[in-house]
């Protein structure tokens, strides 16, 4: 079976049988993730450790972790088509890409997460208009739109498919009123970022969780918003570099990587001196106005003060005093290593605020209580990450996600 | 969603939230209807599709 005139042109990929097998063990992964819907749609939430202190379980903390891992793709195309950073469009189709596996998998993440996928419609239809999880459903799906729009011309730049008058002409198109998808998409997903941080902010019964704010939004929805652009370009860079070691083949330049990782060094700092600020203002100022220590919080069960220092300190500082140095970009295993302390800093951050809140009590005869997810509910995360890997190696193979690799790999 | 739906208001929340939606929606919507317009008349021009060079 040779499928290589389905290749982009003037490339190799790896032979059938050995891109066949892998797709076997992504597909292995998947059939676990729809046992465990099966079960989760057939029998109901039970099938989950969620109870009345959990609500939100593992599924919201992956869900929320890949949106702002996905972010790189609004940020690398703002910054594409909208500030006009030419370089960047060497790496922007992965950034696409990357950003319609993460949204989109977050949304099927979703539909097992409500319990009554066929009722999904219901908050759309009646929207609640004060509530923050309504802003954030609008805008993940219209957003997921965009991402659509965004996705199809580099579909139809296929080797075979292009051949098409009609599609190489929509294609064409498409590319050409971009800047449009792209500004509507940042608007989009500037907002859900902001008010997946703001539903926590707001939380007033919730002391671990709640913050002060400005006008309507408290200071998570800003925090949310930076945590994301700064660990969505490391993400689509890291995803990049990976690719790169696993189909030994050069993808991009090691500059356009470092401009990547230049900008995650910025806005991740800039990030780390707001969420230092809010942190310390949270711990001195609001929990005292609510009747609590910093102290009480951690005061049992299983999550301790360490999750301040990692989440602060070796998940923010040290990756954002590493990226911020030239040095350091410059090395190929270095930059990756920050790369992966940001975005884990990003992941731990989400876990943090959806796990850590429900599990401290908030009345007299409540305890501290943990939660760890059953089998079912790692295979529903484990399978969005098989879709993933299925869906960007379908289109490394197929697609010409990267503009110089051609070049990068002559002779 | 829609003022059919018996839970509408025509208050600011309602105006705000759902005007900037359906903007999205309208732009997402008019971007799309604008690139199959451009392709239909390139089609009927008899244009080659690849002139454009790659994207």
């Amino acid at each position: 079976m040779d499928d290589s005139k389905f290749w982009p042109q003037g490339v190799t990929r790896c032979k059938p049988g050995a891109f066949i097998a892998w797709m076997v063990v992504c597909l292995g992964l998947l059939g676990w993730a729809g046992l465990s819907a099966f079960l989760c749609i057939f029998k109901g939430l039970n099938q989950t450790n969620m109870n009345d202190y959990f609500a939100f379980g593992v599924w919201i903390v992956v869900d929320l972790a890949i949106i702002a891992l996905g972010a790189g793709a609004f940020f690398t195309g703002f910054m594409t088509y909208v500030l006009r950073r030419d370089e960047l469009k060497n790496i922007i189709n992965a950034a696409v890409i990357i950003g319609f596996i993460c949204y989109s998998g977050a949304i099927l993440m979703l539909g097992i997460d409500i319990g009554q996928p066929a009722r999904g419609w219901f908050g759309f239809w009646h929207a609640n208009v004060h509530s923050m999880l309504t802003e954030v459903m609008f805008c993940i799906t219209t957003y997921l739109i965009v991402l659509i729009v965004e996705f199809i011309p580099l579909i139809l730049e296929n080797r075979q498919i292009n051949k098409v008058p009609d599609l190489a002409f929509f294609a064409h198109h498409l590319h050409r009123i971009m800047i449009v998808f792209a500004a509507t998409g940042t608007f989009l997903s500037f907002f859900h970022q902001g008010s997946l941080g703001g539903m926590f902010g707001v939380l007033y019964a919730r002391p671990f969780a709640y913050r002060a704010g400005i006008v309507i939004w408290p200071w998570t929805f800003f925090l949310f918003i930076l945590s994301a652009i700064a660990s969505g370009p490391s993400f689509t860079t890291l995803i990049v570099m990976l690719t790169e070691k696993v189909s030994g083949r050069k993808l991009t330049t090691h500059k356009v990587k470092m401009l990547m990782g230049k900008i995650s060094a910025y806005l991740l700092s800039f990030y780390l001196v707001l969420k230092i600020a809010d942190t310390l203002y949270w711990a001195n100022v609001t929990l005292p106005k609510m009747g609590v220590t910093f102290g009480d919080l951690y005061a049992g069960g299983p999550y301790g003060t360490y999750l301040v220092w990692l989440e602060l300190g070796l998940f923010g500082v040290v990756p954002a005093l590493l990226l911020l140095q030239r040095r350091v970009r410059e090395s190929y295993g270095l930059m990756a290593l920050a790369m992966v302390l940001n975005c884990c800093g990003a992941v731990m951050n989400r876990f943090v605020f959806t796990i850590q809140p429900l599990a401290i009590p908030v009345l007299p005869f409540e305890k501290f209580v943990g939660y760890l997810p059953s089998w079912q509910e790692w295979g529903i995360s484990a399978g969005v990450i098989a879709y993933g890997l299925i869906v960007f190696s379908l289109a490394y193979r197929y697609l010409p996600v990267f503009p110089q690799e051609v070049e990068l790999n002559k002779g | 969603m829609l003022p059919i739906v018996f839970e509408w208001h025509w208050d600011v929340g309602h105006f705000v939230f759902m005007g900037l939606f359906y903007l999205a929606l309208g732009i997402i919507g008019g971007g799309l209807a604008l690139a199959f317009k451009a392709t239909m008349q390139d089609l009927c021009s008899g244009k080659d599709p690849h002139e454009h060079g790659h994207h």
